[in-house]
């Protein structure tokens, strides 16, 4: 573990050093290097073509197997009934909410950092779907919200700061293009991506930090869970479901952002060509 | 001191053009003094939502001077030349946040007090709220110096600027208006302080990171 850390905080401290130096010149690859070899974009449409149908199929059966146990064969709670089912659509799309944005941050550092091109268009696909993950959030947060809270929103600190991250993820997606030279839009977004990850440990402690209506964490990575397996089985399935679901549409997004910019490059070309004969 | 002439640059500059701080100043008094007709004169209303009034004004008043916050110079070339200067994209960014602070924040926060007693706020509770706005106009300032390097060259950087910067200026909003409504407001202004001591260095060096971007 040690090690790992060791790692994580030479990768970390090399970002930061290339992210500050003052001169503007080609950064070292050393760790960037060997992802660099995905910057083909044949190799990428090749690559992501192969493992594409194996994001996309396990995720839509994984999300209809976990959604259908949920809703259909988990028992229902013994004070909210039926309508804690819910959980089932709520809680993995702000799982994904919270991922999909610490994806967006990762990828925003590849593009900072090491320039990578294909994190520059990850970066622009990320966050539109990750927008949409967290408007079902809030949305089936909402609906869970009103016959069990009484209201359909309060101004709690989960609900603020998740509201926030939605606002953080459309100010990128209309930042990014809002360039007409797309590579000041994807560096402007990594920037601001970067900034609005502080938004991440705020929404992940909001509910211990200020004990309002909206539930403390019930599932953690480390110790046990407080969700009755019945009920934990179906939204682990969901989850993974989910996540398998954004991973495939990111993913298909980024081919069609590759295959869109071979075309206009294309078109260009061609448009020369005929310039020149012209 | 090449940064301290940046930052003499910048008032100088704004006091040429003195009417863009009358601007924002009117811009406050008004947007606050609509209030009081919207919602009635009733002073126990008042009372009560004071500080969230002029919070709230006074975070939208500091937004209006960002859009040309670089806007000038990025279009006429001096940018660059700031940049070539020999001091650190981050300084040239800290530097425009401090000019910023001067021309907008510091007479903001002057004339909050007066603003806030015609809200009818309790004499008391006025140290605390210029306290929490002292505090809080500084992060705004460097907020915005951070989104406004941000959109520079963009279509509709004005449009788009507030959207940016407005979310991520919650918590200053949240803990400043909180320490003038709370009854300690101690907790609330230390985490304004915090606030405060991240955005300090990590601000201008993301809107470094962005000027350099700019003039690429």
């Amino acid at each position: 573990m040690p090690r790992r850390l060791q790692i994580v905080a030479v990768i970390l401290y090399e970002g930061f050093v290339e992210f500050t130096a003052p001169v503007a010149e080609p950064a070292p690859r050393r760790v960037g290097g060997r992802l660099h070899r995905f910057a083909n974009p044949g190799r990428f449409l090749r690559l992501s073509g192969r493992v594409l149908p194996w994001l996309a199929w396990p995720g839509a059966i994984l999300t209809a197997a976990g959604l259908v146990w949920g809703f259909a064969f988990s028992p229902p709670d013994w004070q909210q009934g039926e309508t804690v089912r819910i959980l089932y659509v709520h809680v993995p799309a702000a799982w994904m909410a919270s991922a999909g944005y610490a994806g967006l941050a990762v990828a925003s550092l590849f593009s900072l950092v090491w320039r990578h091109p294909l994190a520059d268009l990850a970066a622009a696909e990320i966050s539109p779907v990750g927008a949409g993950f967290t408007a079902l959030c809030l949305v089936s947060g909402s609906l869970w919200g009103a016959p069990e809270w009484g209201t359909w929103w309060v101004w709690d600190a989960r609900l603020t700061s998740v509201l926030v991250l939605f606002f953080l993820y459309l100010g990128h997606v209309v930042l990014v293009r809002a360039f007409d030279n797309p590579e000041r839009g994807y560096r402007a977004g990594a920037i601001l991506a970067l900034i609005g990850a502080v938004d991440l440990p705020i929404i992940h402690y909001s509910v211990q930090w200020w004990n309002t209506l909206h539930q403390g964490n019930s599932i953690s990575l480390i110790g046990p869970s407080r969700l009755y397996i019945t009920m934990l089985w179906p939204l682990l399935i969901a989850s993974l479901g989910f996540t398998l679901v954004f991973a495939a549409i990111v993913t298909a997004r980024l081919r069609a952002a590759v295959m869109e910019r071979r075309i206009r490059a294309l078109l260009q070309s061609r448009a020369e060509a005929a310039e020149v004969v012209a | 001191m090449r940064f301290s002439a940046l930052i003499g640059r910048e008032l100088r500059l704004s006091l040429r053009h003195g009417g863009d701080t009358l601007a924002v100043l009117l811009f406050f008094v008004l947007a606050a003094s609509l209030f009081p007709l919207a919602l009635g004169p009733a002073p126990g209303v008042l009372r009560a939502i004071a500080p969230g009034i002029v919070w709230v004004t006074a975070l939208l008043a500091s937004l209006l001077p960002l859009d040309r916050l670089f806007g000038a110079d990025f279009e006429d070339g001096s940018l660059d030349l700031l940049l070539l200067s020999g001091l650190p994209a981050a300084a040239v960014a800290l530097a425009k946040a401090a000019g910023h602070w001067l021309v907008t924040g510091l007479p903001l926060l002057l004339i909050a007090g007066p603003l806030a007693t015609m809200l009818g706020l309790r004499p008391a509770a006025l140290p605390v709220l210029l306290a929490g706005l002292g505090l809080g106009t500084l992060v705004l300032s460097l907020l915005g110096t951070a989104g406004a390097a941000i959109v520079l060259g963009a279509r509709r950087g004005g449009v788009l600027l507030p959207l940016l910067v407005l979310p991520l200026a919650t918590p200053v909003l949240i803990f400043g208006a909180g320490a003038a409504a709370a009854g300690s407001p101690r907790a609330a202004l230390l985490y304004l302080a915090a606030i405060l001591a991240a955005a300090l260095p990590l601000c201008p060096l993301a809107a470094g990171a962005a000027l350099r971007a700019a003039v690429e």
